[in-house]
């Protein structure tokens, strides 16, 4: 639970509670009490989450009970087949990938896997991909133009694993093979961050037709914690990285960078995960259709195009 | 000429400190024109001493009078309005610019090596640690642009702390922008060259820089994906202590070559030869190759 979370929570308890004591049949009084907590409880979840603090909306995009990758494919896709490696190295459990069923159409799912446990997060190295799981993605990208299915993708990475062994193996190599792929690519991609979009390790699996972001979504240069080592030199001041950053959805869709923001539940998407996928859903479903019926060439002119414009510099008298 | 104290080194007052140089790798003392003659590589432990663009273009092209540079006069804007604790945005580029004399932390145009025309861009490390914000990528997207317009080979040499924060992710997708414009030239059968100098880390290192078609490593330059404090902010210990030189990595399979100084001018200019169209332009006819090799 979150600090900022803890007062609702407590409220929802309690209303819990007296449903559980009052029975299937509660009095007219205890009905009315009932009715009146929950208004109050809507109305100090819809205050709160109206005014979220940047750093309370990546305390949000990182909560543990938040939907991942997984929870969204079972939700979005029908008869999702997973399929594993880079058949170079290794498979790596930190990136999910395979082939599913969406509105009809077969499509390629790949997408950053945390674990909700520690054991799984461990497992799944809190979701920062080794290179042969941006291999692996790389993979799967060549499959879908191969036979002309789109891909959707989804982000959720504190960043790239930035270990030695990851050095070894060429995760600068491996992001950026990623990238150039994606951005020639010949199907449609839909790209959505449903936590933490973190630096290159997110941009890996990020270059598409169109972005979207979860409502209570990040997605940064570097993590705030890695920005705050950078500019003051401590992680600590992270609070203060987030906030100078720019990196809420809000925030990235006013700047052009991003293309919808698709709200979560009220308190957000760990609440209700069905709804959340549900909003998700209705936002691809007639997204996709539309990028697929567009000519290939345009689209993939389109996504360059997209990419081109993004950026602001000025033009000044030369030095 | 004032005299400064470097770390242990007793300074003589009567000595312009500018007649010495201390390695930055090795803390060995040379005079600087014997230095400067060996193109700022260290005699006693062979690093490659940093070059700024002007130094790097005089050593690549034939004559640093034939460079054309273009779109030069594209600088940083500042799109968050960001400020550090030590200042804003802004006045780190104002600073940055009067300390290089460039408007930005790339230099690009186009200039004969070995007689043959390549659009080249630069990386200027003094411009806020060679940082990757929306200008830079603007500029390394246009270089890619005019090369395919022109149907010339490039040739990049990166210098960078990587991503520039102040621009957010404005600076992030200056990865994916530049990384795109590179991979169009690939298709449209021209090479990309990377030269990647010392430090080249992160949002560089992981964007254009990695997918040129030969990636050349000068020795002992620094290359790595995360920094020492972005790892310890990251995983919450210390940065394994290795040395991501250019060499270690060769060893990885992740370059091409680990070139000399002195031998990166031949060099650039016969691979080029290999992968480059055939030339409709004639050599640029005062600087024959055979004069300058």
């Amino acid at each position: 639970m979150l600090e900022f979370e803890r007062d609702l929570d407590e409220l929802r308890e309690h209303i819990a509670e007296l449903e559980r004591d009052a029975g299937p049949d509660p009095s007219t009084q205890v009905a009315r009490e009932l009715a009146v907590l929950q208004l109050e409880l809507e109305a100090r979840t819809a205050d709160r989450f109206a005014n979220l603090t940047p750093w309370q909306r990546v305390q949000l995009a990182r909560h543990p009970q938040r939907p991942h990758t997984q929870d969204y494919i079972d939700r979005l896709c029908s008869d999702f087949t997973e399929l594993h490696g880079d058949r170079r190295y290794a498979d790596d459990p930190s990136v999910v990938a395979g082939l599913a069923t969406f509105e009809g159409r077969s499509v390629i799912v790949v997408g950053h896997q945390k674990g909700r446990s520690t054991a799984e997060n461990v497992e799944r190295n809190f979701g920062m991909a080794h290179p042969e799981g941006y291999r692996k993605a790389l993979r799967l990208f060549d499959m879908a133009e191969r036979f002309g299915r789109p891909v959707l993708t989804f982000l959720d990475t504190p960043g790239a694993s930035p270990t030695l062994d990851d050095e070894k193996r060429g995760q600068s190599w491996a992001i950026a093979e990623n990238m150039a792929r994606l951005a020639r690519l010949r199907v449609p991609i839909i790209v959505t961050v449903i936590g933490e979009g973190g630096s290159g390790g997110a941009l890996a699996l990020g270059v598409g037709d169109r972005v979207l972001m979860l409502e209570h979504t990040i997605y940064s240069v570097a993590s705030p914690e890695a920005a705050a080592a950078i500019i003051w030199r401590s992680s600590d001041h992270a609070e203060e990285a987030a906030a100078a950053l720019g990196l809420t959805a809000p925030d990235l869709l006013r700047a052009g960078l991003i293309d919808r923001v698709v709200p979560e539940p009220e308190g957000g998407a760990h609440r209700d995960f069905d709804t959340a996928a549900a909003n998700l859903h209705a936002a691809l479903a007639p997204m996709l259709q539309e990028l697929c019926a567009q000519d290939i060439d345009d689209l993939v002119n389109a996504r360059y195009a997209k990419f081109r414009a993004m950026g602001e510099h000025q033009h000044i008298a030369a030095v | 000429m004032a005299v400064r104290r470097r770390g242990g080194v007793q300074s003589y007052p009567d000595v312009p400190v500018d007649l010495w140089v201390t390695c930055r790798k090795c803390g060995g003392m040379h005079y600087r024109p014997e230095f400067e003659a060996a193109l700022r590589v260290c005699p006693s432990c062979n690093y490659h001493d940093r070059l700024d663009a002007a130094e790097r273009i005089a050593l690549l092209l034939d004559s640093p009078g034939q460079f054309h540079e273009i779109d030069s006069d594209i600088t940083a804007a500042d799109p968050l309005g960001f400020r550090r604790p030590s200042g804003s945005y802004i006045d780190r580029v104002a600073k940055a610019r009067a300390l290089t004399s460039r408007n930005e932390a790339i230099v690009c145009g186009v200039g004969p090596l070995q007689g043959r025309p390549v659009a080249l861009g630069v990386m200027e490390f003094g411009f806020i640690a060679g940082s990757m914000g929306s200008a830079t990528g603007e500029k390394i997207t246009r270089l890619f642009e005019h090369a395919l317009r022109h149907r010339l080979p490039v040739v990049t040499v990166t210098a960078s702390g990587g991503a520039r924060q102040d621009e957010g992710l404005f600076a992030l997708m200056q990865m994916a922008r530049t990384t795109a414009a590179a991979a169009r030239l690939g298709e449209a059968g021209l090479p990309h060259i990377c030269v990647m100098a010392d430090p080249t880390l992160a949002g560089v290192t992981a964007s254009f820089a990695s997918v040129a078609d030969i990636i050349v490593g000068e020795p002992g330059a620094t290359i790595r994906f995360a920094g020492s404090r972005v790892v310890q902010g990251t995983l919450r210990r210390r940065a394994p202590v290795e040395d991501h030189t250019a060499e270690w990595v060769l060893r990885q399979g992740l370059l091409d070559l680990v070139v000399p100084r002195r031998e990166l001018r031949e060099t650039l200019s016969r691979v080029i030869g290999h992968l480059a169209p055939a030339q409709t332009a004639a050599p640029t006819p005062n600087t024959p190759a055979a004069v300058r090799a």
